[in-house]
Formats: structure tokens, sequence, C-alpha cells
């Protein structure tokens, strides 16, 4: 018995172009404290704002540092072990490297017209971003909503996140 | 390419909508942009958010960045996403007859 292979039809071979939709939701996830982790979720979400586009950020982990009244302001670049800083690690583990390399790159952002961490977080708060802390984090790190900067929502569950998230495009950070 | 019109003049619009020629740009065609992007009727508040994007742009040969119109301006951030609800990083350009911001801010 011999099986017949047929070809299929040149039009059921074409995948049909999908069809291209604007993004209309993002949710960032930041999970890190340091300046150059916290930077790039603040500014994709911002961005995505002065575009219409609706951002909901969702601080976890070490994340919460970004959100928390007292190292809001003391973000810190890490000096060691970030092969992107071009200099040895034992010279990056001297007192005193990461309060320089921070504050060199604050100056920088500033020429830039990049508001500092707190001023982003207010002004993504007055463009309609939701901002939430994660429940679990804040319980591991001993936090209260009182050590959080007013701007946050709510402190909520991975799965509220979820739910807050519906139709959106998940980024983490 | 898209062609926008306004009290008999038009003007050609790039694929994104933005004004092509900025020098073209009339009041009449802010209130024709602003018409085709859904604002609505322009206030005096979106005038002073215009007249600063004009004047920045033509002081530094590109239009400015959110964060910019909001301390330069004296329209808050809040306001400006009440002004134009569906992005006003590029929506207060597009009415200004600017291209489109490379600030990310």
């Amino acid at each position: 018995m011999s099986t017949q292979i047929t070809e299929p039809r040149a039009e059921e071979n074409v995948a049909p172009t999908p069809a291209r939709t604007p993004i209309e939701h993002v949710s960032v996830i930041v999970s890190k404290g340091t300046l150059d982790m916290a930077y790039p979720g603040l500014i994709l979400a911002n961005a995505a704002r002065m575009s219409g586009i609706d951002a909901t950020l969702f601080f976890t982990f070490w994340g919460l540092d970004v959100i928390t009244k007292k190292s809001i302001d003391h973000l810190h670049v890490a000096t060691v072990g970030n092969p992107s800083m071009h200099i040895p690690t034992m010279l990056g583990g001297l007192p005193g490297m990461e309060s320089v390399a921070s504050e060199v790159m604050k100056k920088q952002m500033e020429k830039l017209d990049i508001p500092p961490v707190r001023e982003m977080i207010e002004i993504l708060y007055d463009s309609g971003a939701k901002l939430y802390a994660c429940q679990m984090a804040m319980d591991m790190f001993k936090r209260t909503r009182e050590d959080l900067v007013p701007q946050v929502e709510d402190v909520i569950s991975a799965m509220d996140f979820f739910d807050k998230s519906e139709g959106a495009q998940v980024l983490f950070i | 390419m898209p062609v926008l019109e306004a009290k008999g003049t038009e003007v050609e619009l790039n694929d994104e909508g933005f004004m092509v020629d900025s020098s073209q740009w009339t009041p009449e065609l802010a209130e024709a942009l602003a018409e085709k992007e859904g604002i609505g009727a322009l206030t005096e508040r979106h005038w002073k958010v215009i007249t600063f994007c004009r004047e920045d742009a033509a002081q530094n040969g590109q239009p400015p960045g959110l964060r910019r119109i909001s301390k330069l301006s004296g329209v808050p951030t809040k306001e400006l996403y009440q002004l134009f609800p569906k992005g006003p990083g590029k929506l207060a350009a597009k009415v200004s007859g600017l291209p489109k911001p490379k600030a990310c801010i």
C-alpha cells in the first residue's frame, strides 16, 4: 500500500500577515535597586505614558529601594561585579568608589535632563502610571506601607499584579 | 502621503501624523490637528503649551520633551496629561506642527 503525499496548495502555504496592533499597556517589574537598573524601568514606563500607553509598575525584591523613603535619594551604581564599569574589580571595591561612580552618573543624567529618581517617581505618578509594591518582598525586608513614598498606590501580591496587567506587555528589569 | 486641510490650506503629514514642514503651521492647522487627534476644542491652556513648544523649538532647533514643557511653560505634568490625554509627549509637538520629540523624558 502506498501513501501519497500531496503538496499543500500554494495559498495554504502562505502564512497570513499578522496584524500590527499598537501597544496599549505596559507592566514593568522593577526588581533591582541600583541606580543603573532603576532608571531603565522608570524611563520606559514614562515614555509609555508620554505616548498615551497605560503603565503599571511593580517593585519587588531590591526594586523596593526605589520607592522606599529612606533609600530613594541614595541609590548607587554597582562598581563591583559590573563589567560595564571598565575598572578593575579590586579598585571598584575601594571605599568611596561607589559614591564617586554614582555621583558621576547622577551628573550625567542631569545633563541629559533626566531627573533624580524621586522626581521620576513624582512624574510617573502625575502621568497616571500606577505604582505597586510587592507584598512578599515587603514582608521579607520587614517594610511597612509607611516606609514607602506616597506615590505608591498599594502593596499587592504577584497574582494581583498579573490581574492588574491584563492585556499588558510585561517587562522584567 | 496623508494631507491635512484647514481653511483651504493643504499640508503634508508623515505616516505618524506629524507635519512634514513645520514652517507651514498656522493656528487654524493646530485646531484641525487637534480635531484629527481627538483632542477637541483648544483652550487657552492648550495654547499656552503650543506657544511654548513653537518658541522653544525655534530657539533650540528641536521640539521640547515633556519634562522641559512642564518645567518651563508653567503647565504642570498632571495638567499636560489632562490637556492631551492620549499622550502629551507626542501630541503637544504634533498639534504645534513640530516633529516627534527625541527626548525620552
